[in-house]
C-alpha cells in the first residue's frame, strides 16, 4: 500500500505549443488522502496542466513530481473501446497489470454491481450502452485497480443530477477512508466545493494561478446548504468574478433584484 | 476461440435467415426463364437446361479439375494481396508521408484497366499460372491496401492516451486497441478483394491459359455453347455465394456486432 509521504509535486510548470503560451509557473503539492480541484474559464489550460500532471504530454518547463505508485484517470468522453463488453472494458486495467482473466472477470463485476450497472449490461458492448452508463463503466475501469491518485477531466459534466450525486458519493467514501487522493478539473464551482479540499483557480491566457482556495471542513459534512453557500461567497470573490468574467452577470442578477447564485 | 464458438452456434439460426435470400434468387431465376420464353434458347437458355447441362459438367472428371485449377489461382491470388496489402498498408498509414506519397500510386493501380494488366503480364510470364496470379495481385491489391492505410491512419488517439494511462503494456495495445480498429478497416476491404479475386481469375484464365474455367468459358464460346457457358458462370457464382455467405459473413457478424 501506499507510502504515507506520496505526493503529487507540480513545480513552475510553464507549458507551450508552438508559440502559443498555455501554462506560465504553476506550483501546488497534492498530499495522499487529499483533493485538488482547479476550476477556470475554458481553453485556459486546464485539460493541458491534467495531461502534464498525468504524464500524457513531456514537461518542458519546470517539473512534475509523482510518488504515486498506482494513477488511474476517467475521461469526460470515457474513452471506452468501442469493440469489448462492459466487462472487458470494466477490466482492461487490471489485464494490463497481468491479473488472470477469472480474477479480473469476478473484481470486474463486483464494482460495476456496485456501480449500479446491472449482471445483462456486463456483456453489451457501449453502443448499447446509455451516456450515464458509459460514465459509471469509465469510472469502475478507473478505480477498479484501487488508484492511490485519480486524475478526473470534468467527469460530471455530461451527466443528469442523479448520477452525479450518486458517483460523487462513491468518490467521497472512498477519499473519507483515506484510500485516494483526487486531482480533477472543472468548470463547476459547486462541484469543486462539494468535493476538494484546495481549490485551484486558473486564470486564462496564459492559464497562471489567479488563487488557491482551501476548504478545511471534511467531504462527508458539506451538505447542500453548505455548499450553496460557499459557492455564493466564492461567487462574489473579488478574483472569480475577474478570472470568470463575471461582472455582467452578476450586475444583472442584481438589477433584477432575484436570487443571486 | 470463444468467437469461433460463438459463430458455430449462432450458425443455424444465420443460415435459417437465409431464407429471404433463397427466395430473391429464385425470383432471380424467374426473371431468367421469362427471358428465354422472350428470346429462345440460343440467345438465353433456360435455368432448367442450364442446370441440366451444370449437372452433366459436374460428373465428368475434367470441369472438377478445372473448377479446382481455378479456386487455387483465385486463392493465392487473394491471399498473396490480403497479406501484402494488408502489410504495406498498415506500415504506410503509421508515416503521413508515406499514406501521401502511396494516394496517388493507389489510384492509379486502381484506375488501370486489368484487362491491360492480363496483357503486360503474358508479355512478362507467358500463359499459365503466375499470369493469371499476378493480374489477380494486381487487381485486388489497392483495394485491400487502402483498407488497411485507412485503418492505421484512423487510429485514435484518445484510446491510445487512455491505454497509456493504465500502463498497457505494448503487445496488449497491440491486440485490444490497435488490432480491432484496423481490422474493422481490413476485414471488409477482405471480403471486397475476394469478390475482386474472383472475377478476375476467370477472365485472366480466359484470355491467357489453357485450363480452369476461364479457359473452359473460351471453349463454351467457341461451340457457341450458350447452356454450357451459363453453367460455368453458375459454378462461379455458387462458389462466391458459398465462400461469402457460409464464410465471411458469419465471421463478420461476429467481428463487427460491436458496430452500430
Amino acid at each position: 500500500m501506499a507510502g504515507l509521504d506520496a505526493e503529487l509535486h507540480v513545480q513552475h510548470l510553464s507549458h507551450s505549443f508552438g508559440p502559443h503560451e498555455i501554462l506560465r509557473d504553476i506550483s501546488f503539492s497534492l498530499k495522499e488522502g487529499r483533493v485538488i480541484s482547479v476550476v477556470g474559464p475554458s481553453g485556459g489550460g486546464k485539460t493541458t496542466l491534467l495531461h502534464l500532471c498525468a504524464g500524457f504530454l513531456d514537461v518542458e518547463e519546470g517539473k512534475v513530481t509523482n510518488t504515486f505508485n498506482k494513477h488511474a484517470f476517467a475521461f469526460q468522453e470515457t474513452r471506452l473501446l468501442p469493440w469489448q463488453t462492459t466487462l472487458d472494458n470494466i477490466a482492461f486495467g487490471l489485464k494490463a497489470q497481468g491479473m488472470k482473466k477469472q480474477q479480473r472477470y469476478q473484481l470486474a463485476t463486483e464494482i460495476a454491481l456496485r456501480f449500479g450497472l446491472e449482471k445483462k449490461d456486463l456483456s453489451k458492448f457501449p453502443k448499447d450502452l446509455s451516456g450515464g452508463m458509459r460514465q459509471r463503466v469509465s469510472f469502475a475501469r478507473a478505480l477498479v485497480i484501487e488508484p492511490q491518485l485519480l486524475f478526473l477531466d470534468e467527469p460530471f459534466s455530461a451527466l443528469d443530477i442523479g448520477l452525479k450525486q450518486e458517483l460523487q458519493q462513491i468518490l467521497i467514501q472512498l477519499i473519507s477512508a483515506g484510500r485516494l487522493t483526487v486531482f480533477f478539473i472543472t468548470h463547476d464551482l459547486m462541484e469543486a466545493i462539494k468535493l476538494s479540499d484546495q481549490i485551484i483557480v486558473l486564470d486564462v491566457d496564459p492559464g497562471r494561478v489567479a488563487h488557491t482556495f482551501t476548504i478545511e471542513k471534511p467531504q462527508q459534512e458539506r451538505d447542500d446548504a453548505y455548499v450553496y453557500a460557499e459557492t455564493a461567497k466564492l461567487l462574489a470573490n473579488p478574483v472569480i468574478i475577474k478570472t470568470f468574467e463575471l461582472s455582467i452577470a452578476s450586475s444583472r442578477n442584481k438589477s433584477d433584484n432575484g436570487v443571486t447564485a | 476461440m470463444n468467437a469461433l464458438l460463438n459463430i458455430i452456434k449462432n450458425f443455424p439460426r444465420y443460415l435459417w435467415s437465409g431464407w429471404g435470400a433463397v427466395s430473391s434468387i429464385f425470383l432471380f431465376i424467374t426473371l431468367w426463364e421469362f427471358g428465354f420464353q422472350q428470346y429462345g434458347e440460343l440467345v438465353l437458355p433456360s435455368p432448367k437446361n442450364t442446370f441440366h447441362t451444370l449437372w452433366t459438367m459436374l460428373h465428368t472428371d475434367n470441369i472438377m479439375q478445372d473448377v479446382l485449377i481455378t479456386v487455387k489461382r483465385a486463392i493465392w491470388g487473394f491471399v498473396i494481396s490480403a497479406g501484402l496489402g494488408s502489410f504495406l498498408g498498415m506500415l504506410a498509414g503509421l508515416f503521413v508521408t508515406a499514406s501521401i506519397m502511396s494516394r496517388p500510386i493507389i489510384t492509379i493501380l486502381m484506375g488501370m484497366p486489368p484487362i491491360a494488366w492480363i496483357v503486360l503480364a503474358m508479355i512478362w510470364f507467358g500463359t499459365g499460372d503466375n499470369t493469371v496470379i499476378f493480374t489477380v495481385v494486381v487487381a485486388s491489391f489497392p483495394i485491400v491496401f487502402v483498407g488497411a492505410l485507412q485503418g492505421s491512419r484512423t487510429l485514435e488517439g484518445d484510446l491510445k492516451d487512455m491505454s497509456d494511462s493504465f500502463k498497457a503494456p505494448l503487445l496488449m495495445k497491440f491486440t485490444d486497441v490497435y488490432f480491432p480498429h484496423i481490422f474493422s478497416y481490413i476485414f471488409p476491404a477482405w471480403i471486397a478483394a475476394l469478390g475482386m479475386s474472383w472475377k478476375i481469375v476467370v477472365m485472366a484464365e480466359l484470355l491467357s491459359t489453357p485450363d480452369g474455367i476461364g479457359a473452359a468459358l473460351a471453349v463454351t464460346r467457341s461451340h457457341l455453347d450458350t447452356a454450357g457457358a451459363l453453367a460455368l458462370v453458375t459454378i462461379m457464382i455458387g462458389f462466391l455465394l458459398f465462400i461469402e455467405y457460409v464464410f465471411m459473413e458469419p465471421i463478420k457478424r461476429e467481428v463487427e456486432q460491436w458496430r452500430d
